[in-house]
């Protein structure tokens, strides 16, 4: 029986059995739920499939964001002329903005962890697979690896804005890339419990503010954040760079500043930007007009 | 805390956006007002409470809710349009927004659907988060279902021996309990039980179910 509470787990069993991370979490799924580990594959697959599309549909498909006050950035980011990133980093981030635009415009995405953060694995993935000429195997691999990493910050924190603010979202979300980047180029499992730390380090204690309640600001942005921010510590893990606490240490510490958090900081929209005179404008013109209808 | 054990809890579910809680754990709550209605509603009367109420127009929970009415589930794209289809399919929607009180969750939505045959049913559902859900009142009944689950249940007169009978035929079926609750408003008037199990439900338990004595409404729920 394949059981892990924490990353050190993981990490045990997968340096025990010399295979990925990924590989003990996909194991781990079908034990757990009493199905064949070809039936998790393929379920894996699915998800993976939405997600491409997601990304595809946010780049091309004609709509419009279910609100007056924001617009799509997602393609013109991309075409738009880039005085410091580089191609590669400008494709993860228009990719990021087109799932997160999709979704909030009610497109068909997969939550990873959540809706509002579901831009963020989408684009690294997709993004570093082609770079890496991944097969398609080592990337649904990833995702497992993903998974496994976010099954254990949902336990010991929470992957919910309105539980623990932003860092249980886009946090998570960059936390789970961060990991399965280091998988896809091969690092050793060490390297991903830093890839982790650093991510979850730097992004500690982030809130959630959504203008006017909705996930459009500040989550759309955030998802681009995260996805840059993924490859960031992964590159660093890779190369050498270690963290000084542990990923579960940090993940510890993510859900007690979580529970810090005062509640108007936590998605009830009354902190934060939200709040600033802009965002208390947009919230009153979205409900007071019921200017919001989505086309 | 409920704790997560698969990972496509974490990855997944794949589904309609923007918002796990205010679009897929919405179109849970209607599915789950429909399948206790058992068939077609001919009018649906919904109200939002607490951040549901302020948001509801921007997260499509509105739109979400009557996707979950008509019977779509989380990741059906017709719930853009589930508006238009309602009015196609002759569902007259009501929309309002209510104060229910401090000790309702704030994602809560009371939902009155009604069929041809004029039999009504109410539901109070609330979103807790990454699209789990939890309905905690059915006709005025305390209620516990998740929408997680297989669930069987029944409203059925107040007395003594009805949930050993409804539990002894489905021990006969090899059906495992997972959950269970139940609820009256009054004794000795109609009583409420929400057992959730771990297998699918069977059409005969229902039919047998509803050969015992003092029962008035049995549905089979499947996991949403
Ligand atoms: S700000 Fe809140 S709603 Fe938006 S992505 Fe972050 S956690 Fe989700």
């Amino acid at each position: 029986m394949v059981e892990f509470e924490t990353l050190k787990d993981l990490i045990k069993l997968a340096k025990e059995r010399k295979c990925k991370i990924g590989e003990i979490v996909w194991e781990y799924e079908a034990e757990v739920e009493g199905v064949s580990k070809e039936f998790v594959w393929n379920k894996m697959v699915k998800h993976w499939d939405v997600m491409k599309r997601s990304i595809e549909n946010g780049l091309k498909e004609n709509f419009e964001l279910p609100c007056k006050i924001a617009k799509r950035y997602a393609k013109k980011f991309l075409k738009g002329k880039k005085f410091f990133l580089d191609d590669f980093m400008s494709k993860v981030v228009a990719r990021a903005l087109a799932v997160s635009e999709y979704n909030s415009a009610m497109g068909l995405v997969c939550a990873a962890p959540t809706a509002g953060s579901s831009g963020v694995i989408p684009a690294v993935i997709y993004s570093a697979a082609e770079k890496l000429n991944t097969s398609e195997r080592e990337v649904i691999l990833g995702l497992f690896t993903a998974s496994g990493i976010g099954l254990i910050i949902a336990n010991k924190a929470s992957i919910a804005g309105s539980e623990a603010g932003c860092q249980a979202e886009v946090g998570a979300a960059a936390a789970m890339a961060a990991g399965a980047l280091v998988e896809l180029a091969n690092g050793k499992p060490e390297q991903v419990d830093h890839a982790v730390a650093i991510t979850l380090k730097s992004i500690m204690g982030l809130i959630c503010d959504p203008v006017a309640g909705l996930v459009i600001s500040p989550c759309i942005k955030r998802n681009a954040f995260g996805a840059v921010l993924a490859f960031l510590s992964a590159e660093m893990a890779l190369t050498g760079v270690e963290s000084l606490i542990p990923a579960d240490e940090v993940i510890e510490a993510m859900d007690s500043v979580g529970r810090l958090m005062h509640p108007d900081l936590k998605e009830t929209a009354r902190g934060g930007i939200a709040t600033t005179p802009t965002g208390e404008r947009i919230r009153e013109k979205v409900f007071k007009e019921g200017s919001l209808e989505p086309k | 805390m409920k704790r997560v054990e698969s990972i496509f809890e974490i990855i997944g579910p794949i589904m309609v956006g923007p918002s796990s809680s205010h679009t897929a754990g919405a179109v849970r709550i209607g599915r789950i007002a429909r399948e206790i209605l058992g068939g077609k509603p001919v009018k649906a009367t919904i109200l939002f409470h607490g951040s549901f109420a302020e948001t509801y127009r921007g997260h499509g929970s509105d739109k979400a809710v009557v996707g979950g009415i008509l019977g779509f589930s989380t990741d059906d794209l017709r719930i853009r349009d589930a508006l238009e289809i309602a009015e196609k399919e002759g569902l007259e929607i009501e929309f309002k927004t209510v104060d229910l009180g401090e000790e309702y969750h704030p994602n809560t939505i009371k939902i009155v659907l009604e069929d041809s045959s004029g039999l009504k049913v109410w539901i109070v559902g609330s979103s807790i988060g990454g699209g789990n859900i939890i309905v905690t009142e059915v006709n005025g009944f305390e209620a516990d279902i998740s929408g997680d689950y297989h669930a069987l249940i029944t409203i059925h007169e107040d007395k003594p021996g009805m949930v050993a009978k409804i539990t002894a035929i489905l021990a006969k079926y090899g059906i495992n309990i997972a959950r269970m609750k139940v609820s009256r408003v009054k004794r000795g008037a109609l009583a409420f039980s929400s057992i959730e199990v771990d297998q699918e439900i069977p059409l005969e338990v229902v039919h047998e179910v509803e050969k015992v004595e003092g029962i008035k409404l049995v549905r089979a729920l499947k996991p949403i």
